[in-house]
């Protein structure tokens, strides 16, 4: 039960990138769902992730985030911060945090709740027993409700948000542990236009204070927000690049259009 | 009592039946007549009469004789008071079986007391074992003549010993000449010459009997000042090489022995799990009712036997059908009734079929009451494989083995041969993406889960054979077979076969170690610990679909 | 409005539940036999078994209502905080065991033992007891659940292996060698604090002592649950993944609660032991811990009051039942268990509050 900020080494990102992954293999059952991958994320940066199904975009999060461990490979937060070392919750608490790519907040729980959950402060057990809310705490929650649009819902519980909605609250969770990495897995999926216009209106003003990684399948979105975008086939990078620089690869059009 | 009885039927049965071919090819007339003078002889009041005609019986040369004499020498021949007549009765409950002594003839069944049973003194029984070791020796069945030579050398004396010489002379057949030679090599370590004895124990090493064990131990003792008995060194050295090599063998026999009560207990269990194995790793529900399931198989079985008390063979295979209908039909029943309603949440059908379980334990209680039932095992099923002295199988745990291995290879055959087999493999892997095919999964999780309870059924049966059926039968198995279910890692059925197995062996080994309960709380701990190392089992279920 | 509605029912059950547990014993010991507002030892002692049961039931609803895991084992704490109590209890029968030994238990000395094992030294002392009545089933708890927890055990196979535990310690319990009274168990108890274990007075007090527990660990349990651990418990229930992506480390929570819950079973069972008189390695039976779901599920789990309520209507019927028509009594806790799953998921309380929010 270490404390939160309690790491062996500080966050080192004197070199530009805040993530490296670099010779990544994972298999399944002799599935390769990794292969050889490497990709470097600079601070700050707003990057997509596309790729068809099975390119291997939510086993990388997997990966990153202790979920899934690789055959081999390493994956470095910053200089120095060796997250296959670590678990889950020490990957969360360190600051890279990840949203799903089924909306998952708790049901159960009120608005508000689900984003005091969220909120960066000692998350040992004795510590959340004893836990209040000081008022900077309670600000900082009026803040990202309003950032969110989900003021009104604040006492509402979770479960009866519209698909948008949760979609929303699960990134005001995010917000809430105020990370240096976000993770965002298809943040627009079952949006309305509208919802999707100011869910990149939030990402693009996050932008810069925040090093960011959206996997998408909506290619206008993709557009709208990125400007360096990924691309992912069978397991390894297949390229990188400006939108438009992707767009007329012909490799990216081949993978995408089969052949 | 039961089986004790069904087992001397058996053997005046088989013993009959070998004579057979002997019996047809007599002179029928002649020596009919001496039988039937002897037999009233055998009949008469007086003891010396008595002797006179199992001279006569021996004489007479009538295979028949022997079936009598056997039926004498073990108490199973009597007068039938009303007709003054000698018949051969085997003990069953309502009284005697009886056939006549004269031809087997069936002649139905008396009360004990319409019967008179023809005893012996023990001077009598004496010459009589020997006179049908004599008869028994010209037999032409190997098992007879062995039996034979067991039989003469129970009171061994010179006649015996001139007798089994001569034997050797003229025996064909390796073990019965081994068992002769057994006997006299026994009876000639008595000898007071050194190169007799030696030669006897070089002979005696390769014979791994508890006589020869004896024997052998016997000749390593001291008595009270410390002293050996055995005054000769050498003969005691080699007494001491034999007992070694004797006790490698015997350990040899032993632990062939464990693996097979190991195995056998698998068996039973991989039974009791690979219906489980089925419902859990398919549709991913708990059914507690499933040892239930298998009281009922059982229960068929009992009735079955009270339909029909006179074919116990006949009665136990139909049972196996039959079982897996009722179970099935009653699991079909589950699922429609309850189990739908709870699809996605297995936590909840745990309970739901808890509560079944319990309905069904009650159930029966009231009707087939709170005791126990014997089932009785036909008697192909009862006694054992005497391989040697120190090795025997029983045929119902040998049985249990290979109707488990059936049933396993039957339904590892249906899953992959038969249209059911890949829906059921398909609904396994991807229930929505199986749904969008066009299956009906509606259907196949309802025939899923009969097959499953269907199985419980069928390993109910096979309980029969082995335990007392009573309500209770299915609670004392549940928490095994889950146990393997988790161990051998869910919907992988060689998973199932392979923990069944190894567990029922894990136990048996260390049972002597550590004492039956001790052995199992044992288990119990390596799988919870187990459970931590591997929490899918041996064989885990790997892939996207998995994690849903 | 549904919480304002949950706090008035819950209100009211603690109400009636302080006046079980002061009016009842202080009527028994001031009015005479004969009077009207005299209950028999009888009705006291079962008033006050039920109320253990209460607390059982309590102690199963944090793991389960609240934190999602279907402990199968409940009873196993239960039953190891009765043993400890049984066995202080045993060590106060001291000379007046059947053979007189002051040191040894009667069934020691018939096994023939010289001494007492080293397990049984301490208990003499009622601290050392009661601190054994928490300590042993936590301890059990702790170690159980930091395996199962660390290594992501969940869902079914974790019930299926709490099941197991007990089952391997019905099984343990039952041996003589284990050195506590084998198949018989522990009883012939004959004092407590050195009130006569039979008297009426001692009866009242026990009643007294269980409801005022009963309340203090609702009061608790309740203050847990109210608190943002309670919350994150909950959180885990129903999306373990997430919170572990907010940075919780999840076994250490389950691992908590659990040894929490297995606790409060612990003094449920050390207040049941002198109250029924025995204590016996059945307790241990899975059936047992199975029946504790029950009344949880009956009543509603996740709300604490449900699970007192379903401990005791339940009881109660089983009470009925099995003096009346003993072979009903299976039928109905099988048929109940079916009807409750199926079309009750909230059990009674849900029935309420969904009649609520139609108003």
């Amino acid at each position: 039960m270490s404390g939160l900020a309690l790491k062996p080494d500080e966050l080192d990102v004197s070199h530009g990138p805040i993530l490296y992954l670099e010779g990544i293999n994972l298999s399944f059952d002799g599935f390769k769902a990794l292969n050889n991958l490497s990709l470097y994320i600079d601070a700050g940066e707003l990057r997509c992730v596309i790729g068809p199904n099975g390119a291997g975009k939510t086993t990388m999060m997997d990966v990153i985030t202790g979920k899934t461990r690789p055959d081999s490979g390493s994956v470095f937060f910053g200089q120095t911060i060796d997250l296959l070392k670590m678990d889950e919750a020490a990957v969360a608490r360190a600051g890279i945090c990840r949203k799903f790519q089924k909306p998952t907040v708790f049901e159960a729980l009120s608005v508000f709740e689900n984003l005091e959950l969220a909120l960066a402060v000692d998350k040992t057990v004795w510590k959340t027993l004893f836990a209040k809310l000081n008022g900077i705490q309670r600000d900082r929650i009026d803040e990202v409700l309003a950032i969110i649009g989900l003021t009104e819902q604040r006492s509402r519980p979770a479960g009866v948000l519209s698909h948008g909605q949760k979609q929303w609250l699960e990134i005001g969770m995010l917000l809430m542990q105020d990370p240096k990495v976000m993770l965002v897995d298809e943040p627009v999926a079952g949006m309305t236009h509208q919802e999707i216009e100011r869910t990149a209106e939030l990402l693009l003003s996050l932008r810069g204070e925040r090093s960011i990684v959206v996997v998408e399948h909506d290619m206008e979105f993709v557009r709208t927000i990125a400007s360096r975008v990924t691309v992912l086939h069978e397991g390894s990078v297949l390229t990188e690049g400006t939108m438009d620089e992707v767009q007329n690869d012909p490799r990216v059009i081949q993978v995408y259009l089969g052949g | 009592m039961k089986p004790i009885f069904f087992r001397h039927y058996v053997c005046l049965m088989a013993i009959g039946l070998l004579l057979l071919p002997g019996l047809v090819l007599s002179d029928e007339n002649l020596s009919q007549d001496t039988l039937t003078a002897a037999m009233s002889k055998l009949n008469a009041a007086y003891m010396t009469e008595r002797s006179a005609a199992i001279e006569q019986l021996a004489a007479a040369q009538e295979p028949r004789a022997i079936v009598i004499l056997q039926a004498l020498l073990e108490g199973h021949l009597f007068n039938l008071i009303a007709e003054n007549k000698l018949v051969i009765g085997a003990e069953i409950e309502a009284g005697y079986k009886l056939s006549d002594a004269k031809n087997g003839q069936d002649l139905g069944i008396v009360a004990r007391e319409a019967t008179q049973k023809i005893n012996l003194n023990n001077a009598l029984r004496v010459s009589l074992r020997k006179t049908l070791g004599r008869l028994e020796l010209n037999a032409s069945e190997v098992k007879v003549r062995i039996h034979a030579v067991q039989a003469i050398a129970k009171d061994i004396d010179p006649e015996g010993l001139v007798l089994l010489h001569a034997q050797l002379s003229t025996e064909k057949d390796r073990s019965v000449q081994d068992e002769i030679k057994l006997v006299l090599g026994l009876e000639q370590l008595n000898s007071t010459d050194k190169p007799q004895r030696l030669a006897a124990l070089a002979l005696l090493k390769d014979h791994a009997s508890p006589a020869v064990v004896n024997r052998l131990n016997a000749l390593q003792e001291k008595d009270a000042t410390g002293q050996f008995v055995e005054t000769d060194a050498d003969v005691r050295n080699s007494a001491k090489t034999a007992l070694i090599n004797i006790n490698s063998k015997l350990r040899v026999y032993a632990a062939i022995e464990t693996v097979f009560f190991g195995l056998s207990l698998g068996a039973v269990l991989v039974l009791a799990a690979i219906g489980l194995a089925i419902t859990f790793g398919v549709m991913g529900v708990i059914n507690m009712a499933h040892g239930e399931l298998m009281m009922l198989g059982a229960y068929t079985t009992y009735v079955m036997q009270q339909l029909l008390p006179d074919y116990l063979g006949l009665a136990l295979l139909l049972s196996i059908p039959a079982a897996f209908m009722i179970s099935a039909l009653v699991g079909i029943l589950i699922e429609r009734g309850i189990i739908r309603f709870l699809y996605g949440r297995p936590l909840e059908t745990l309970l739901a079929t808890f509560g079944v379980s319990l309905v069904l334990q009650q159930t029966v209680r009231s009707i087939f009451s709170p005791l126990n039932r014997s089932v009785a095992s036909p008697e192909w099923m009862s006694g054992a494989w005497q391989i040697n002295d120190f090795l025997a199988l029983t045929w119902n745990r040998f049985y249990i083995l290979v109707f488990c291995l059936l049933v396993f290879t039957l339904l590892l055959q249906i899953l992959k041969r038969t249209r059911l087999g890949l829906e059921v493999r398909a609904v396994a892997q991807n229930r929505n993406m199986a749904k969008a095919m066009g299956i009906p999964t509606a259907r196949v999780d309802a025939l899923t889960f009969g097959l499953g309870s269907g199985i419980a059924g069928v390993a109910g049966v096979a309980l029969s054979q082995i335990t007392n059926v009573g309500p209770n039968l299915g609670q004392a198995y549940i928490v095994d077979s889950f146990m393997v279910v988790v161990f051998g890692g869910v919907g992988n059925l060689w998973g199932t076969l392979l923990a069944g197995f190894s567990l029922g062996i894990a136990n048996k080994l260390l049972e002597p170690l550590a004492g039956a309960v001790l052995a199992k709380i044992l288990v119990l701990v390596f799988i919870i610990l187990f459970i931590q190392k591997r929490p899918r089992g041996l064989f885990p279920q790997k892939g996207r679909a998995v994690e849903g | 409005m549904n919480l304002f509605f949950q706090d008035k029912l819950a209100g009211s059950l603690m109400a009636v539940i302080a006046c079980i547990t002061v009016f009842i014993p202080l009527f028994n010991l001031l009015t005479p036999v004969d009077s009207v507002l005299h209950f028999s030892a009888y009705t006291v002692s079962l008033l006050g078994k039920y109320l253990t049961f209460a607390l059982l039931g309590l102690s199963l609803d944090l793991v389960w209502g609240y934190c999602g895991i279907l402990a199968l084992g409940q009873g196993a704490f239960f039953a190891l905080g009765g043993y400890a109590m049984g066995m202080y209890l045993m060590r106060q029968i001291g000379t007046r065991g059947v053979y007189g030994n002051a040191e040894l238990p009667d069934f020691m000395v018939f096994l023939n033992w010289k001494e007492l094992p080293w397990f049984w030294q301490g208990f003499n002392h009622f601290g050392f007891a009661m601190l054994m009545v928490v300590l042993v089933p936590g301890l059990l708890a702790l170690v159980f659940g930091w395996l199962a927890f660390r290594s992501r055990v969940t869902g079914v196979y974790l019930s299926i292996i709490t099941q197991a535990l007990t089952y391997a310690l019905l099984l343990a319990f039952f041996r003589n060698e284990m050195g506590f009274g084998g198949n018989n168990g522990l009883t012939d108890f004959k004092e407590l604090l050195g009130f006569n274990i039979q008297s009426e007075g001692l009866r009242s007090l026990l009643l007294m002592a269980t409801g005022l527990i009963l309340l203090l660990a609702f009061g608790v349990s309740r203050w847990v649950m109210n608190s943002k651990l309670g919350r994150v418990v909950t959180a885990v229930r129903d999306q373990e993944m997430r919170v572990r992506f907010l940075g919780y480390r999840v076994e250490h929570f389950k691992l908590w609660i659990f040894v929490f819950s297995a606790m409060l079973a612990g003094i449920a069972g050390a207040l049941y032991v002198p109250q029924v008189g025995i204590i016996n390695p059945s307790e241990f039976s899975p059936l047992n811990s199975l029946e504790i779901v029950i009344w949880v599920a009956i009543g509603g789990r996740g709300t604490l009051y449900g699970a007192i309520i379903g401990a005791v209507l339940v009881n109660y019927a089983k009470s009925l039942l099995t003096g009346w028509a003993p072979e009903i009594w299976l039928f109905f806790l099988g048929t109940t268990f079916i009807l409750v799953t199926v079309f009750l998921p909230n059990g009674i309380l849900g029935l309420f509050r969904s009649q609520e929010q139609k108003l």
